[in-house]
């Protein structure tokens, strides 16, 4: 019930699978907020008419005698104990130590800088090739890819355009080459800072595809994007990527075209 | 008496009268500082309130151009009225570190403290007053460092109030003068906080043990010792950024950054991430320094307006030491996106749940000190009982946000903007208008106007919640904060866009509600109701013993405190109150 409401909120519908996980926490933790803060104002609201000078002229030097104070601090310690040991730190621990094996998930680095994101997906032979930050050029090769290392021959780089297939996990390595940005994907309750001269992994697994989500919000115009969570400059407000999920047969098909378009073009500009 | 009182008193032989820029202007003494202090907070506080009210119309109306007033800016930051990101930037940036740095804390421990500790201690003046005095001019060199700042090219600083590396070190010189700035504010709170610490240990009148003592300055002394302690790591970062900026170091710059496509030729080697640990150490003690104040002015108020003791004053004051040494231990939940692993991460969730058991104490203790009271109506009580339920929402929104997992989704959006406003504006600000309401008989000799003074507090109550309730909102659709264009860019903002006018029409009625404290406070300062007693409120603590106002050296008498802080309505007395200093009777 308490998902409804924040759904009914604003809160977006989840599109991952541990999301499920994390609402059900957002819930708990809702009530955990609403019930305390429906106790404390109707006992305040009572005590303010009760109490007022003119009805009781006279204040009572011992004031309030019973102990029903410390049970509910109690109940609050036990409910905050149970939220943390059994929902927060588990799912922390899934989400940063139980990364599922490379060759069961689609791997790929995402590269942040003022103000777009940098995508490279490995290709074919699942090896990234060799960057360089002195190979960067602004146009032509934002990640500063070696097009002469053999692993790099058929790696794909893109930007802003981040498509994954649905149901299968993402392992994204995620960095920036100047300033500190924020990887957030709001349907996908994933969150991570891209800090320069770091790089940190994350991982989510999609569940709903693009097309299936238009469906379900009922509105075609319904979009996936990464949002920019950290101040980054003055072009923060618009540093947004667009994100497909598809089905694996549609992501491959999608990546072949790119494969392609990059062989040709011989070098990154082709999404120019 | 320690040899503070002597110096002082020696002083008073020797300058008996001193002159008008001795009396007003570098003064020693702790109640004209502390005005000094309450009158410089007050302006920038409003200066503040000012930059915000910019940005709501650009948050509002998007790329639309601020009518009249829009003339009056420059090219390089509202051409033909609208507003350039930068500009926006600057706003934000300035509109935190004013708030924080140069309103809130001025406010709660330069002014109130300054003025009311001393006094509620039967001091006849801080422990230091010439480091007071230093105190109070550092702050005011700081605060006009950083109003230069807008002038200089590229404008005041624009990276958020947190000044993050790499991107506040490429930042422009506006960056260079924030970082100035807070060195001088860093160095004012440092001398102050020595001298509060002092004062408090030292000078405290014959019978006024640390149990007895007012709840205020309990919270003067917590907050003096979280300023000494956690400010030095981020004088030394603010040092260290200078030197990245100005000397070519690297201390928070990686090896490799590539700006615009070029590779810099910094020395690299530093991280970011250094820079967020000395700031976060700082800043979470810092959330501590604004609310903790702002708790004893309330737990002043409450009780002389319940007529009853404090409930609870024992576990108010265990929960507050507690508090004090838990706020050192919790600052990289503000940091829990940066890549944590389990161990580090479930320490400071851990921490951050236990944090929020003291204050859930204290809180609990004002609200049941209500309990069998006789409640008066007047505009410090309205003020004061505001803050319970507003500092309640403030403190209750922290949790989603203090566990990693719902944190997650919520972490940076405008749903963490709700909850620190929460408790710092309608919170911590409503405590201080409770304050000034409060005090400002001692101070002046006349009362504020109660007509005025309610219809300022009903004004603000409604509209300070119009503007920060939907913020929760805006956060659960997941709107990012700091965005330029409030979410227009984004997808999921969409639902949540149309807020924004309605917090902006909030923020500019919240400016209106402001007019009748504005006109209530100089027309009360010299045309308000005089006090007949000096102790108008009848209450029980020290500083309503003073002549009003209190002249240099504050006591016609030695007061000697004989009780606790809170006897109101003792059994078997005439009177509902009992003042520490009122003998024994037989």
């Amino acid at each position: 019930m308490m998902l409804e409401w924040l759904h009914k909120l604003g809160l977006p519908p989840v599109a991952s699978v541990h999301g499920v996980a994390v609402d059900v926490a957002q819930a708990g933790v809702h009530w955990l907020m609403l019930v305390l803060f429906v106790g404390w104002m109707g006992y305040f609201i009572f005590v303010l008419f009760r109490f007022r000078r003119s009805r009781n002229p006279q204040a009572n030097y011992q004031g309030v005698k019973s102990h029903f104070s410390t049970y509910v601090e109690v109940a609050v310690v036990v409910a905050e104990a149970v939220l943390l040991l059994g929902f927060s730190i588990p799912m922390w621990r899934q989400r940063v130590e139980a990364f599922p094996s490379a060759s069961q998930a689609t791997v790929i680095r995402i590269v942040a800088e003022q103000f777009a994101w940098n995508i490279h997906y490995p290709g074919p032979d699942g090896i990234f090739g060799r960057t360089d930050p002195k190979l960067i050029d602004l146009t032509s090769n934002p990640l500063g890819l070696d097009r002469n290392d053999p692993n790099a021959m058929d790696d794909i780089t893109n930007v802003n355009q981040l498509h994954l297939p649905v149901n299968k996990p993402v392992i994204i390595h995620l960095s920036s080459k100047d300033v500190i940005h924020s990887f957030g994907i709001p349907q996908m309750r994933i969150k991570q800072d891209a800090i320069p001269g770091m790089s940190v992994p994350i991982w989510f697994t999609p569940s709903v595809t693009s097309e299936e989500m238009k469906k379900k919000t009922n509105d075609d115009k319904f979009q996936y994007q990464i949002a920019c969570a950290q101040l980054c400059g003055l072009g923060h407000y618009r540093m947004a990527g667009y994100v497909t999920i598809e089905s694996q047969e549609a992501f491959d098909t999608w990546l072949d075209e790119q494969g392609a378009k990059a062989q040709t073009s011989g070098d990154d500009a082709f999404w120019l | 008496m320690s040899s503070g009182h002597h110096e002082h008193s020696e002083q008073q032989e020797h300058h008996a009268e001193p002159g008008f820029w001795q009396k007003y202007v570098f003064s020693t003494d702790h109640k004209v500082i502390g005005l000094q202090y309450g009158f410089t907070a007050l302006c920038f506080l409003f200066f503040g309130f000012l930059l915000m009210l910019l940005m709501r119309w650009q948050l509002a109306f998007p790329g639309q151009a601020l009518p009249v007033i829009g003339k009056f800016f420059s090219d390089s930051s509202m051409p033909g009225g609208i507003m350039l990101p930068e500009f926006y930037n600057s706003l934000g940036a300035m509109h935190g570190t004013i708030m924080v740095f140069l309103g809130v804390v001025p406010l709660a421990v330069g002014a109130f403290g300054n003025y009311v500790m001393p006094l509620q201690i039967g001091a006849v003046d801080m422990a230091f007053p010439k480091i007071n005095m230093a105190s109070y001019w550092a702050f005011f060199v700081g605060g006009v460092v950083m109003l230069v700042s807008f002038f200089v090219p590229g404008g005041a600083a624009n990276s958020g109030w947190t000044s993050y590396p790499p991107l506040a070190e490429l930042a422009t010189t506006g960056q260079t003068l924030w970082l100035l700035g807070m060195v001088f504010l860093i160095t004012s709170s440092l001398l102050g906080s020595v001298n509060f610490i002092v004062t408090i240990i030292q000078l405290r009148v014959k019978g006024l043990s640390f149990m007895r003592l007012p709840f205020f300055v309990w919270a003067q002394f917590v907050t003096a010792f979280l300023l000494l302690l956690a400010f030095p790591p981020l004088e030394a970062a603010g040092v260290l950024q200078l030197m990245d900026r100005l000397a070519g170091s690297s201390f928070f710059l990686p090896s490799g950054l590539v700006v615009s496509g070029q590779l810099m030729h910094n020395s690299g080697g530093g991280t970011p991430i250094l820079w967020q640990h000395l700031f976060w150490f700082l800043a979470h003690p810092e959330v501590y320094v604004l609310i903790l104040p702002a708790l004893g002015i309330v737990a002043e108020i409450i009780a002389n307006n319940t007529r009853k003791p404090l409930w609870g004053y024992k576990s108010m004051v265990y929960s507050l030491i507690f508090l004090g040494f838990m706020s050192f231990i919790v600052w990289a939940h503000h940091m829990f996106m940066t890549g944590m692993g389990t161990v580090i991460n479930a320490f400071f969730q851990t921490t951050t749940m236990i944090i929020s058991v003291p204050s859930v104490i204290v809180l609990s203790c004002l609200f049941l000190s209500l309990w069998g009271g006789s409640i008066r109506f007047n505009t410090p009580m309205l003020f004061a009982l505001a803050f319970l339920p507003m500092f309640g929402i403030g403190g209750l929104t922290g949790l989603p946000l203090g566990l990693t997992t719902t944190d997650l989704h919520l972490h940076d959006t405008y749903y963490v903007i709700g909850h620190f406003h929460y408790v710092v504006a309608p919170g911590t600000i409503f405590a201080l208008f409770a304050g000034i309401y409060y005090w400002f008989p001692k101070a002046t000799g006349r009362k504020m106007n109660e007509v005025l003074g309610k219809l300022h507090f009903i004004g603000s109550f409604i509209f300070i919640n119009g503007v920060f309730m939907p913020m929760f909102i805006q956060g659960l659709a997941g709107v990012s904060r700091r965005l330029f264009d409030g979410g227009a860019s984004y997808y999921h903002a969409g639902p949540v866009l149309k807020l924004n006018v309605m917090m902006s029409v909030s923020a500019w009625c919240l400016a209106l509600a402001q007019l009748p404290f504005i006109i209530n406070f100089f027309y009360s300062m010299f045309a308000g109701e005089k006090v007949t007693s000096d102790n108008p409120w009848q209450s029980t603590t020290l500083e309503w013993a003073t002549p009003t106002p209190p002249p240099h050296g504050n006591f016609t008498f030695t007061p000697e405190v004989v009780r606790g802080p809170y006897e109101y309505s003792v059994p078997g007395e005439s009177s509902d109150f009992l003042p520490q200093y009122q003998p024994v009777k037989g």
